[in-house]
């Protein structure tokens, strides 16, 4: 009980932390220092930011739907929040050991288009109603190869149980097998975080901010935290399905956990840092046309594999 | 084929950006390290004096008439040894876009551009910068010039044809040779 507490707030922290995190690689990749100013390297600018976005005015516009409005920002926290219960940290260190445990997470991420619906549609601007229809078809299109990706690893396992799926990997880690699930999974990884080069719902250029136009203050926050808990949430999974989880040799089963997600996170931040965003259109060709075949061409390839074996 | 070759070059675009990793960082860390800036650099505007200490400025107004934005003001007054002086002279720092005309239209080299730009104000109205604020104590850029060494304008104490390379004016009212 008190460990589960822990990873959630855990969890949470790296989320806030990470916000100042990635601005500072942000500048390390791109030759400039990132905040520095507060305390010694900018360690206290995130206690900065909270203080900022806390006494911000948090105004809920009159021509909004109110009660969804609110309600919105909490969900998007929320949803994938809950996926690290089913993630295993180690051998015998989970929240929950679901038998349905990648059902779970595909479930919650189906979830996640709900809240920049809401708020897309609550706001009552046309602008966040583009970035949320953006952001629904974007995030459907990404949806069905996440889910079909993640099933060449589950036939492998023979189960959606996490802690099966890890086992499954002592011998060989599934990115190399499982290598086009590996990439395409990241890919629709990237595109559930709403992260770069899939941040058609935000971008500022086009939208001015897309489905979280309106919000400001504690509200906003909640959104910009979400985001780095779906970070945190989609880069532990990459570890766990196709990375070995928390084999690795010599040190401790956790830790090798944790420097693994953060490498994700890391490629995260990087590949914000060099990829430009594609026009739109783009993005959901690229989707249809060339992951989804590629999940399924590997699915049915592992299928038969699978097969020959047995 | 080209969605091959596109993955490929934003693959090397990652791995270009990764590099940047191990070379050094740009940023000038303003505030604790000085900015160098160059001799010429056009900052803040200063009046300066000539080497006796006086100030050069005459208040013959072409600074604020070459003004492309209008933000010098002065008005001359005449002292006792019959040399001319701004009676105010008033920059406002606000409009000023250091465009340097003013120094080049100067013909006592009174007005200059200075390197340095640290010019900031928490009150607009602190822009305003008076004559006692302009004027430094020494001659700025140009140092051993003089307008009324150089010059044939008659002052107190200087005659025409004082200098050395002046002649004395011809009286045209006399009959001797």
């Amino acid at each position: 009980m008190i460990e589960s507490i822990l990873v959630l707030f855990l969890t949470l922290i790296c989320a806030t932390i990470m916000s100042v995190v990635e601005r500072r690689i942000l500048g390390l990749l791109q030759n400039r220092y990132g905040p520095n100013r507060v305390g010694w390297q900018g360690t206290l600018q995130i206690v900065a930011d909270m203080i900022k976005i806390l006494f911000k005015e948090d105004w809920i516009p009159m021509f909004s739907r109110k009660a969804i409005f609110v309600f919105a920002p909490m969900l998007s926290f929320v949803s994938l929040l809950l996926v690290i219960a089913i993630v295993p940290i180690s051998s015998n260190f989970v929240i929950i050991n679901l038998d349905i445990g990648i059902l779970f997470f595909l479930m919650m991420a189906s979830l996640s288009i709900y809240p920049v619906l809401f708020a897309g549609w609550s706001s009552n601007n046309k602008y966040a109603l583009l970035g949320a229809i953006r952001a629904t078809a974007q995030t459907l299109t990404y949806e069905v190869f996440l889910g079909l990706s993640l099933m060449g690893v589950v036939v492998r396992a023979q189960s959606f149980n996490m802690i099966d799926i890890v086992n499954s990997q002592i011998l060989l880690w599934n990115c190399i097998p499982q290598f086009f699930g590996f990439i395409t999974f990241f890919i629709a990884g990237l595109a559930l975080c709403h992260r770069h080069p899939f941040d058609q719902p935000e971008s500022e250029q086009e939208l001015s901010d897309g489905y979280h136009i309106e919000y400001s203050g504690m509200k906003f926050g909640l959104f910009f935290i979400g985001e780095y808990i779906s970070i945190i949430i989609v880069s532990s999974l990459i570890t766990t399905m196709f990375f070995g989880g928390w084999f690795g040799f010599g040190l401790s089963a956790i830790f090798w956990f944790i420097f693994k997600t953060m490498f994700f996170a890391f490629l995260f931040i990087l590949i914000r840092a060099s990829l430009p965003r594609p026009r739109y259109d783009k993005i959901m060709l690229f989707g249809w046309k060339f992951c989804f075949p590629l999940t399924l061409i590997n699915l049915i390839f592992t299928a038969f594999f699978m097969l020959c074996k047995a | 084929m080209s969605i091959i070759k596109t993955l490929v070059s934003q693959i090397r675009s990652i791995w270009l950006t990764f590099i940047n990793i191990f070379s050094k960082r740009e940023t000038i860390m303003y505030p604790e390290k000085s900015v160098y800036l160059a001799p010429r650099y056009r900052g803040r505007v200063i009046l300066s004096r000539n080497l006796n200490g006086e100030e050069r400025c005459v208040a013959c107004n072409l600074c604020a008439a070459v003004c492309p934005v209008g933000c010098i003001s002065l008005k001359k007054s005449i002292s006792k040894t019959n040399r001319w002086y701004p009676k105010f002279f008033r920059i406002n720092f606000s409009r000023c876009i250091f465009c340097g005309l003013c120094e080049e239209a100067c013909p006592t080299a009174a007005i200059q551009l200075i390197p340095d730009f640290e010019l900031s104000e928490y009150k607009r109205q602190d822009l305003v910068y008076e004559k006692e604020d302009l004027l430094i104590s020494g001659p700025g850029k140009y140092s051993d010039y003089d307008f009324y060494q150089f010059s044939g304008v008659e002052i107190e104490g200087k005659k025409k044809g004082n200098l050395d390379y002046e002649s004395n004016p011809i009286d045209v009212k006399t009959l001797l040779p």
